[in-house]
């Protein structure tokens, strides 16, 4: 019997026909009451006048499901920041995407939820940035987030809507994940995504406070794992170990402009939400191209697709098939070049850079974090 | 946290709201779609999916695909617990009367 996610299939790339994208993620906005210090925004933020229309939103997602997209990620910065969001979800559920709101939550209220799923909104993602009052606002720097959080999270599951919790940790907050995994449960979330911080962006330039210790990468490694099979068909636990703790690199994106775009809140089209952080590519706009060209033909997409692209020792790798080369974000954050091997690999040589980076103390408790804003 | 929760023949396996199973012409496929999973679909798994109406047990699905296939009611019952228990600890299932969640 063969059922295999997607992404597993679809291991082999061709850069003169890419296939169908499966996924996007539409970042709305910039705007957020929250100030994460590890934010997957880039460090130059959009501001509002520079955001896609509703209607130009509505365009591209009839465009996207045309191409193929399945699926649509609601994010920003904050969605419910757009007044227009019920519009948009709208929009994106009358050309059959399944759509998914990825929130900080702070923001929702009831009257906004139940007009969300009157337009069509099939899942919620909740973000919380720790278990305890103190922790959590700490990171986000927003008083009464955590408490409105709890409050959005319960609201969601009354709508009868499913609830993935999604909590990123660090060192600040990987000793908690005992409780957090326990707060997920009680709000009754069908799904625990434990997403490490992935160093670039804010994330890079807040390194020192939040890379985690090795020591506390491991226990929570094992508790993760157990903790998913105390809890086995009441909620999934997805937990992936953090690369820089890995010998091998992440599939990052299932392939560079394999199965998934993002289109930034200026509409420009990114093959990974990180991808503005590489210095020297220029991305195509929604603005001023089809969706269908950009897919096919915009040079930072063809860039990294496939293989061919690939440096020694990655070229003549066993395992290049199934890693598709790592992350591109995270070689040119370490190594200043976006084609070089991911220093996660064992095999890069740039690779003492990483474990120098895990291993150094120096900063350690004492960094002071640098607020999104 | 209480004791893991395994699918057995008595469950009777209905698919959430918020489960869809969708034909894609793009792919030429039978896909499933849930928050965030996009899972593909053999034509085996889509006839086993077709009969989870909430109604009947695994064991009658079970059952009506040995009929439908003559095949032997072990191998069917493999495959049948294998697709529906994936499901099932993904959440792409609902298998019994649950106080909360659809």
């Amino acid at each position: 019997m063969v059922m295999t996610a997607r992404s597993e299939k679809a291991a082999r790339t061709e850069a003169s026909a890419p296939k169908p994208p499966l996924a996007m993620l539409a970042e709305l906005t910039h705007r957020c009451p929250l100030q994460c210090p590890y934010c997957s925004n880039p460090l130059d933020l959009a501001r509002r006048s520079d955001e896609l229309s509703a209607d130009t939103w509505c365009d591209v997602f009839r465009q996207a499901a045309d191409l193929g997209v399945l699926q649509v990620h609601l994010s920003g910065g904050e969605p419910t920041a757009r007044s227009d969001l019920p519009r948009i979800v709208s929009g994106a559920h009358e050309v059959g995407l399944y759509t998914n709101l990825i929130t900080a939550g702070v923001l929702l209220t009831p009257e906004t939820l139940r007009e969300l799923v009157a337009a069509g909104l099939d899942h919620v993602q909740i973000s919380l940035q720790g278990s305890d009052v103190g922790n959590a606002e700490l990171i986000a720097n927003f008083k009464g987030g955590h408490a409105k959080k709890i409050e959005a999270a319960r609201w969601v599951r009354e709508a009868g809507l499913p609830l993935t919790v999604n909590a990123v940790v660090h060192r600040l907050n990987l000793d908690h994940l005992k409780d957090i995994i326990a707060l997920a449960h009680g709000l009754d979330a069908h799904r625990l995504e434990i997403a490490h911080v992935q160093y670039y962006g804010w994330a890079f330039e807040n390194r020192h406070a939040l890379l985690p210790s090795r020591v506390q990468v491991d226990r929570a490694n094992e508790l993760a794992a157990e903790a998913g099979e105390a809890l086995r068909g009441e909620m999934v636990i997805d937990y992936v170990v953090p690369d820089y703790f890995a010998r091998r690199p992440k599939r990052c994106m299932d392939g560079w402009g394999n199965q998934f775009f993002a289109i930034s809140p200026r509409g420009r089209v990114l093959p990974c939400h990180a991808a503005e952080t590489i210095t020297g590519l220029t991305f195509s706009n929604v603005r001023e191209r089809a969706l269908d060209w950009i897919w096919r033909h915009d040079e930072a997409f063809a860039k990294f697709r496939g293989t061919d692209w690939m440096p020694e020792p990655c070229q003549s790798c066993e395992h290049r098939e199934r890693d598709l080369g790592g992350c591109r974000c995270q070689a040119f954050a370490i190594t200043g070049d976006a084609s070089a091997t991911d220093p996660v690999c064992q095999l890069s040589p740039f690779h003492d850079r990483l474990t120098a980076m895990i291993d150094d103390d120096t900063h350690r408790g004492r960094a002071t974090l640098r607020y999104r804003r | 946290m209480g004791t893991p929760k395994t699918l057995s023949l008595s469950d009777r396996p209905r698919l959430p709201d918020y489960v869809r199973v969708q034909r894609d012409e793009t792919r030429a496929s039978w896909i499933l779609q849930g928050p965030e999973r996009v899972l593909v679909l053999d034509d085996t798994s889509k006839e086993i999916l077709d009969l989870c109406d909430g109604e009947r047990s695994v064991g009658t699905i079970v059952t009506t695909l040995c009929e439908a296939y003559d095949a032997p009611s072990e191998v069917i019952e493999q495959d049948v617990l294998a697709v529906l228990r994936l499901l099932a600890d993904k959440r792409l299932l609902d298998w019994q009367v649950r106080e909360r969640g659809t």
